[in-house]
């Protein structure tokens, strides 16, 4: 039963449409797994080899991935979201109220995706200690550190733009607390506190421009520094071996 | 041919500078390796199926805790009607607890930015890259300078009355001038691994104390008023 199966997968993958798609074959050898990464537009961000040691538990905790499996978790339910959601208000909080008892399923979709984002910020920090107990922010990584400081703050303000959209009391005055610090900038407080809400209070200007960080400049911003993250990883050298390890060359 | 010639075997990464590297091994030298190359194992499968399973278990875990907890919701947004204590998200109240003692420009610009700053340069110090032992050497004099910078940074906080941030700040003073008591090259143990450490273990775990003891009471010790409550008496 198993080897028809097998067969019949090996079937489909040394078919002609399937192999000008994925062309890396169906082979065992170290040549099609590398192959395998090669050809793949988002798989090529990560080296062919590994180091056997950084896969331990205990030299990542596995954080930076764990991370990256939160954000993803968030696209998926932030999109659905997205479906139901109107940045208007006082529509939005009606919006919420329909997840509650209108939309299948709604109020597991809107818990999914706040506590992966109370989640995502935990681990994020979490990571960035780990990088640093273990030293592995040291040349040549050391721009691949400033990088994950600015995906620290994205990760931050990803939070704190969906904090207001549920439009209720906890976001109205969550946000608004955070807006009077922006306001204590010298100079330009005011200017930069107007900016960011669209006003002089958080109204429905500033909802609208929260809706489009959280969910337009921001994301987008954020895959584009996870991606040279991870390829950063690669290029300087793999993930951090420790101390006493061999350093190869970028590859 | 020319008289012969000992070599030593270098390790040499920089493939720039010497991109063929020839190791002649005569009969006095040996081709000792300093350093092994690791044993390399192919991303696909490997890592890629690691990656996956670690994934799939905090996302069975966020699941379960989204099936469990409902993510709070209150009523309608209120322009007219502050609640009491108004909180930031959890990850800003250890700001929000600092905003209590020091003027806004102080706890909401100039400190999240110095940290911020901070963290960026951490890499590009050779102190940092380095990781000497802060004790190995210059004990007595660097002892008197991190001596003066610890009473002054806890008097301001004092005068301030920052309880909340002077306490970890002793905490970690304590064990820092601790290891300076102690000889790295003797000591085993507990205090033997605090005694190897660097400037930058003992500055960054000085944040991580603070960040995590102001966040916890921002978020549980602080009720109306931003006054001062026990959050099992609530």
């Amino acid at each position: 039963m198993a080897s028809t199966l097998d067969r019949l997968i090996d079937q489909v993958r040394e078919n002609r449409i399937w192999r000008s798609i994925f062309r890396s074959g169906t082979g065992e050898s170290n040549l099609h797994r590398s192959l395998f990464v090669q050809q793949n537009v988002f798989l090529h961000l990560f080296s062919v080899k590994a180091r056997k040691r950084t896969l331990e538990f205990s030299a990542t905790w596995y954080l930076g991935a764990l991370t990256f499996g939160t954000f993803l978790i968030l696209v998926i339910t932030g999109v659905l979201l997205m479906l139901y959601y109107h940045p208007s208000v006082p529509q939005a909080y009606v919006d919420m109220k329909d997840l509650q008892f209108v939309v299948s399923s709604g109020v597991f979709l809107r818990n999914l995706h706040r506590w992966s984002a109370h989640a995502m910020v935990f681990l994020v920090f979490a990571h960035m200690f780990k990088v640093f107990y273990r030293g592995a922010y040291r040349p040549p990584r050391e721009f691949n550190w400033v990088i994950g400081v600015v995906l620290l703050l994205m990760t931050l303000l990803l939070s704190y733009t969906g904090y207001l959209l549920p439009w209720d009391q906890l976001a109205f005055w969550a946000v608004t607390v955070g807006s009077n610090i922006a306001s204590a900038v010298p100079v330009m407080g005011g200017k930069m506190r107007f900016l960011m809400l669209g006003g002089t209070a958080v109204n429905a200007n500033a909802l609208l421009r929260f809706y489009v960080l959280h969910c337009v400049i921001l994301p987008f911003a954020a895959i584009l520094f996870i991606a040279i993250h991870f390829w950063r990883i690669r290029k300087d050298g793999g993930i951090y071996p420790g101390e006493s390890a061999a350093e190869g060359d970028a590859k | 041919m020319s008289d012969p010639k000992d070599f030593v075997a270098v390790v040499d990464s920089d493939v720039r500078k010497t991109p063929r590297r020839i190791a002649f091994i005569t009969k006095r030298t040996s081709p000792q390796v300093r350093v092994k190359d690791e044993e390399r194992v192919m991303t696909y499968p490997e890592v890629f199926f690691r990656t996956a399973v670690a994934i799939e278990v905090l996302a069975i875990a966020l699941v379960i805790t989204s099936l469990r907890w409902d993510a709070p919701l209150e009523g309608l947004a209120d322009p007219m009607h502050t609640p009491n204590p108004a909180k930031a998200p959890w990850y800003f109240l250890g700001l929000q607890e600092l905003l209590h003692y020091f003027p806004p420009v102080v706890a909401g610009v100039l400190i999240p930015g110095l940290v911020v700053m901070a963290l960026i340069v951490i890499p590009y110090f050779n102190i940092n890259v380095e990781a000497e032992g802060l004790w190995l050497r210059n004990r007595a004099k660097r002892l008197r300078i991190f001596g003066i910078v610890v009473v002054v940074f806890c008097i301001f906080l004092a005068v301030y009355k920052v309880w909340v941030a002077l306490v970890p700040t002793v905490i970690v003073a304590a064990f820092m001038f601790l290891a300076a008591q102690t000889d790295p090259q003797t000591t085993r143990g507990f205090r033997g691994w605090l005694a190897s450490k660097p400037l930058s273990f003992w500055i960054m775990t000085w944040f991580l104390f603070e960040l995590i003891v102001l966040t916890a009471i921002g978020t549980f010790f602080r009720g109306p008023g931003w006054s001062w409550v026990w959050p099992w008496r609530a």
